[in-house]
């Protein structure tokens, strides 16, 4: 289970990643955020925000049209 | 301020020099996801680029030298030829198909992108050259810019590993 949600189901580039980066902010190292999206681009756009970012993408599958990605604060 | 960050910090540095609807975007996109990654951002506002940070955003689309512009209507991409922008209110019409397309397809209002860059320490420099030449102060401008010159620019882009012009 993660230790918060994100749902940015409806919401088109870059808003995903700017609402993602506001909210693991403000979470302690260590702790996951589980975020919703349906724009498709965000699968490349959370890999590549998570590898420059030093920030852990545990976990990235879809779901019928929701997009599902687990990332752990790290640093 | 620059001075205070790690050694190892990327930047990224825009010149932006156009002030329609379209053309707001990419900056703002741009510099709001630089941050998101970490990355330290200059924006350098100049000529028609200006005008986005005015207090008040009255930005339209022009459908002048614009002949890839096609916009969805009616099941349709409709395109829209350089002779339609001499039809009075023809920029007016396209501006409010667009505007009403960000809105349905979930897209951020510049507004917003705007706000978020502020919020995220993207340095903001108003081009003092412009400022004197269209008539403008700072008075203007939102809070957050800061006056500067060519010479400003320069030293941050020799700093930065992006640069772009806009």
């Amino acid at each position: 289970m993660a230790d918060q949600v994100l749902d940015v189901k409806g919401l088109n580039c870059p808003l995903p990643i700017i609402r993602a980066k506001k909210a693991l902010k403000d979470m302690r190292t260590g702790s996951t955020l589980q975020v919703l999206a349906t724009d498709p681009g965000a699968v490349k756009d959370f890999e590549a925000f998570c590898r420059t970012t030093g920030n852990e993408l545990v976990e990235s599958k879809v779901e019928g049209k929701v997009y599902q990605f687990l990332i752990r604060r790290t640093g | 301020m620059a001075e205070e960050s790690k050694p190892n910090t990327k930047r990224m540095s825009m010149i932006i020099t156009k002030g329609t609807l379209d053309w707001a975007y990419p900056p703002f996109i741009l510099a709001t996801t630089a941050a998101a990654m970490g990355l330290e951002v200059t924006m350098f506002f100049t000529f028609y680029g200006l005008t986005l940070l005015k207090k008040k955003l009255d930005l339209e689309i022009s459908t002048l030298g614009n002949p890839a512009m096609k916009m969805p209507m009616m099941g349709m991409h409709m395109v829209m030829p350089n002779l339609v922008s001499a039809i009075p209110g023809a920029d007016a019409m396209a501006t409010t198909m667009m505007k009403n397309l960000i809105k349905r397809k979930g897209v951020a209002s510049i507004e917003e992108l705007r706000q978020t860059a502020v919020e995220s320490d993207v340095k903001m420099i108003a081009c003092q050259m412009t400022m004197d030449l269209f008539e403008y102060t700072m008075d203007d401008m939102i809070d957050g810019p800061v006056l500067g010159g060519a010479a400003t620019y320069i030293e941050q882009a020799t700093k930065s590993d992006i640069n772009l012009f806009i």
